[in-house]
């Protein structure tokens, strides 16, 4: 089957302080139509701006190499009017909602903004569509909200309006940029099931993008594992959790508490996740890797294949099954 | 909204019924008895001694004077101007078309100049922005009378293109005649607005909202219209329209510069002269100027922006 | 006068959520982030080099100005530049360059004096209804949307007409007008203050307000009430000249830059402008020096408050 989102060697350069810094290395993988995959990585890790390459909405003074192919079409290459139709294919779902709805407009002028401008559907049918959509992701009473401006909703309605309005253009592959983030929990938990329910009833694609890894486990097909602008593993989302491949998903997955045991002391990694300008030269990980050789720093580590997935870790072979083990708590 | 707007204009009531109080009484606070105030320290004689006590009620309580006049204020009739023997109302009405066309023209180099200098400087980078900049920094720097001076200077002096001084006779000598003052007098005002115009363009460029916009494919020229600029006009219109309502009592500067024959010169030459029913009447009537497009400038904030009148109900 | 707009728009004042928690103990003042030499940049200095010019000027001009500059010698009036005379005659015939001199005195102590007034009170005001709170805090607001009725130029005429023409009436005046728009700026960042974990701790413990008020709330919106405070003695020089000029502040034969921009304007219409474009050139740069500094001390205050 064809991917319908293809990632090939992504390398993005931002203009930091005047200066081009690297922050996606080399990037490779692909979405299916209809599969939803995860991207997992702490702050730095260029998980956002992966989406936002696919999305074109780097900001001004990216530099961009590699290939992005959504249906076959180069996303890079697209200008003007194909630009603009790639963008109902691709919707986005931002991190604060609040923040991302204008908020001298109703939310009626926000939800039919582009189905009057870009389709030409007159008001009333756009309404009536936008009201419908907002039934779909469980706000009551739709003609009463739409009337209203962001202010008087809250959070999470508001993140549900996001989503309906997002899929209103029907699109076929969703972007969520860590969409609960801003949440509180009540709400994120309502907010990821009405996500996840509504994008498998239409068969989306979808990728999700998050640092908790068990959330992107239990929405997702497959996981990504960002660190320091690359992917470092790419699995089936319960393989992942249960067997761990690359030392940093495995101290992610360790680094959760579980409710279910006691623990002395809560895990961490030790050092602080960098982007991929400040990595080191070999294995970007190396510096926080509890099993790192003099090898892994000095060899730039390749994607190599194994138990159907994909990971970063010349030594992934032999770690195999040792990474969940109980750590020495230094 | 609706709610909002009645309570601002109890509050511009309240506040117009307190100003003209003051307005009012300050006549008292002049030293000497309100007779000499009144006659500007000229002996009166016996025959205009009865009048004004009869016509401004001297031997009445206080606020029974000020009832008294401010009724007949409200009537058109805002006294006598002791030195000149007429109505200071018909005084004032010869004036207000000089001060009301240079008001009304200097605002529009404002609005036309100002934002369309600061929406032009936002949206462009390198050379044009650093044009606008600099341009709006030296006019920042000159005030009113500084302005007329100079513009005199160049323009009426030097370089015979514009009259100094006068009003002129008919539609089109008279426009000719303000233009010089409505320039000295937008100046200053117009580097404000410019920045302040330039620098919530640029905000609204930033903002997330706007991202989502381009994200859904929207076509560039919307979002500037319906977002960016939409958004910035809450801003640029409280400048705007406060810097317009500080024209009212700068006219008076640039009026008695270039010699128009407006409220303001009119002002300074009654304070001049003591002709304090004169100096009452214009008062009042450039206070309730000030004040009404206070309120104008708060009204249409809200109507731009529901989050201040509407509140936030958020469940 | 240019509206201090920053100011005048809807404050809304909603105190902040009191900052990060650091154990406060009211005992040391909170650290206050200050540099003794703050960075300005060639602005800047530019900008206090005149004005420092001119403070000099204002405090010593009368001692080393060349001529006397009431000294009228008609025979001379608008001729350039002669002999010793640097920058020639003026209208009536005095030495133009010692009349600049003498005249940044009136120039910049009546503002200075008009920017203290102003400040202390609009201050005072802030802080009291910021500390207090409640009806206070309405009388006050109350009460300055009154003020807010009256723009500065008005008030002076006002003032004018009332006390006669001259420095102390119309500076009166001035500060009276510009106290509701300091003290509006000044009781957003004082009740943003008020709110703060330091301060509230010390209410518990027992401090007193006034000296909650003086030892801590004060000294830490104090950058705010001099950046705000060089900001209007900026307006104040301007609207003091535009008086002077309007001749109902200081009166001729005075030597001061307003004055002079008045006297000058009949020999600039006669082609003779040096008088009157020397005056306005004076006021202008110490307008814009003032004005630069204040907007760089703002930017200052604004971030050492957050």
């Amino acid at each position: 089957m064809t991917a319908l989102l293809r990632v090939e060697d992504l390398t993005v350069r931002l203009a930091l302080n005047d200066k081009p810094r690297e922050v996606i290395t080399g990037t490779t993988f692909e979405i299916d139509a209809g599969e939803a995959m995860g991207l997992v990585g702490e702050s730095g890790s260029g998980k956002s701006m992966t989406a936002r390459a696919i999305a074109r909405l780097l900001p001004q003074g990216a530099e961009v190499t590699g290939r992005v192919t959504f249906d076959g079409v180069d996303v890079l290459a697209l200008a003007g009017s194909e630009l603009r139709a790639h963008r109902s294919h691709v919707a986005v779902v931002f991190q604060d909602p609040r923040a991302h709805i204008n908020p001298v407009r109703r939310i009626d002028d926000f939800m039919t903004e582009s189905l009057r401008t870009l389709d030409d559907v007159p008001r009333p049918e756009a309404s009536r569509r936008a009201a419908q959509a907002l039934e779909e992701v469980g706000i009551d009473d739709p003609s009463k909200r739409l009337r209203q401006y962001p202010h008087e909703l809250s959070g999470g309605m508001l993140q549900r309006v996001m989503i309906a309005t997002a899929l209103l253009s029907q699109p076929r592959l969703l972007l969520a940029d860590e969409c609960t983030t801003a949440l509180d929990v009540t709400s994120q938990s309502e907010v990821m099931a009405i996500l996840d329910e509504l994008r498998r009833e239409r068969g989306l694609s979808m990728l999700f993008i998050t640092h908790d890894l068990e959330l992107a486990g239990a929405v997702c097909d497959r996981t990504c594992v960002m660190y320091a602008g690359q992917v470092v593993e790419t699995r089936t989302a319960d393989r992942l959790h249960a067997d761990p491949l690359h030392p940093y998903s495995a101290a992610l997955v360790q680094a959760r508490p579980d409710i279910t045991s006691a623990a002395h002391r809560l895990v961490a990694i030790p050092g602080r996740p960098v982007s991929a300008f400040e990595a080191p030269t070999g294995c970007r990980f190396a510096p926080r890797c509890l099993h790192a050789t003099d090898d892994c720093r000095s060899h730039e580590q390749e994607m190599t294949g194994l138990d159907n997935g994909r990971v970063r870790c010349e030594r992934a072979l032999h770690l195999r099954g040792a990474l969940l083990e109980p750590r020495p708590h230094a | 909204m609706l709610a909002f707007i009645v309570k601002r204009l109890v509050m511009l009531v309240v506040t117009l019924l307190v100003a003209s109080l003051l307005v009012y009484g300050s006549l008292y606070l002049a030293p000497g008895n309100p007779i000499a105030t009144l006659t500007g320290g000229r002996a009166p004689s016996p025959q205009v001694v009865a009048q004004l006590n009869a016509q401004y009620h001297l031997n009445d309580p206080f606020l029974v004077r000020y009832w008294h006049w401010l009724v007949a204020a409200l009537h058109g009739d805002l006294g006598q101007s002791i030195p000149l023997h007429e109505s200071v109302s018909t005084l004032i009405g010869q004036r207000i078309g000089v001060t009301a066309s240079l008001v009304l023209l200097t605002s529009i180099v404002i609005v036309v100049i100002g934002v369309g200098l600061g929406v032009v400087g936002a949206l462009s980078h390198g050379t044009i922005d650093n044009g606008v900049l600099i341009s709006s920094t030296v006019s920042a720097a000159m005030p009113a009378f500084a302005a007329a001076v100079v513009l005199q200077f160049v323009f009426a002096v030097k370089l015979p293109w514009f009259p100094a001084l006068g009003d002129g006779n008919g539609l089109l000598d008279s426009l000719h005649h303000l233009i010089l003052p409505a320039l000295a007098l937008a100046a200053s005002s117009v580097a404000l607005v410019t920045r302040v115009t330039r620098a919530a363009v640029r905000e609204e460029l930033e903002r997330e909202h706007v991202q989502t916009a381009v994200s859904r494919g929207l076509p560039r020229r919307t979002i500037l219209r319906r977002h960016v600029l939409r958004n910035a006009a809450i801003p640029i219109t409280t400048v705007v329209g406060l810097t317009i309502a500080s024209l009212i009592a700068l006219s008076a500067v640039v009026e008695t510069a270039f010699g128009l024959n407006g409220l303001g010169s009119y002002l300074v030459q009654a304070a001049q002269n003591k002709d304090f029913a004169v100096v009452q009447g214009i008062s009042l009537v450039l206070v309730v100027l000030f004040v009404v497009v206070n309120t104008l400038v708060d009204i249409a904030y809200a109507l731009l922006d529901p989050r201040v009148a509407i509140g936030s109900r958020a469940q | 006068m240019s509206i201090p707009v920053g100011s005048a728009l809807p404050t809304g004042a909603v105190p902040e959520e009191p900052g990060p928690d650091t154990v406060a103990t009211p005992g040391d003042p909170r650290p206050v982030k200050t540099r003794l030499l703050p960075r300005l940049g060639v602005g800047g200095w530019i900008s206090v080099a005149i004005i420092a010019v001119a403070v000099l000027l204002a405090i010593f001009g009368p001692l080393v100005r060349p001529y006397d500059p009431n000294e009228v010698t008609l025979s001379y009036a608008n001729v350039g530049p002669l002999g010793g005379h640097l920058l020639g005659f003026d209208g009536a015939g005095r030495d133009l360059l010692s009349r600049l001199m003498v005249g940044a005195r009136t120039t910049l102590l009546g503002a200075a004096l008009v920017s203290i007034v102003a400040v202390a009170i609009g201050s005072s005001l802030a802080v009291a209804s910021a500390w207090f709170g409640g009806r206070l805090d309405t009388a006050v607001s109350s009460g300055l949307d009154v003020m807010f009725a009256f723009p500065g130029i008005l008030l002076a005429v006002l003032a004018a007409a009332v006390f006669g023409p001259g420095l102390l009436a119309a500076g009166l005046a001035l500060a009276m007008a510009y106290s509701p728009y300091l003290a509006r700026v000044l009781r957003g960042a004082a009740l943003k203050e008020r709110a703060m974990a330091y301060i509230q701790a010390g209410e518990v413990q027992g401090f007193s307000s006034w000296w909650l008020c003086f030892r801590h709330l004060l000294p830490n919106i104090s950058s705010l009430i001099v950046a705000q405070g060089t900001i209007f003695f900026g307006f104040a020089v301007v609207d003091l000249a535009a008086l002077s000029f309007l001749g109902l502040g200081i009166q001729p034969p005075q030597a001061d830059w307003g004055v002079m921009v008045s006297e000058g304007k009949t020999p600039l219409l006669q082609g003779y402008p040096l008088e009157a474009l020397a005056a306005v050139a004076c006021i202008v740069l110490v307008v814009s020096a003032v004005s630069f500094l204040g907007e760089r001390l703002q930017e200052r205050s604004t971030g050492a408050q957050r």
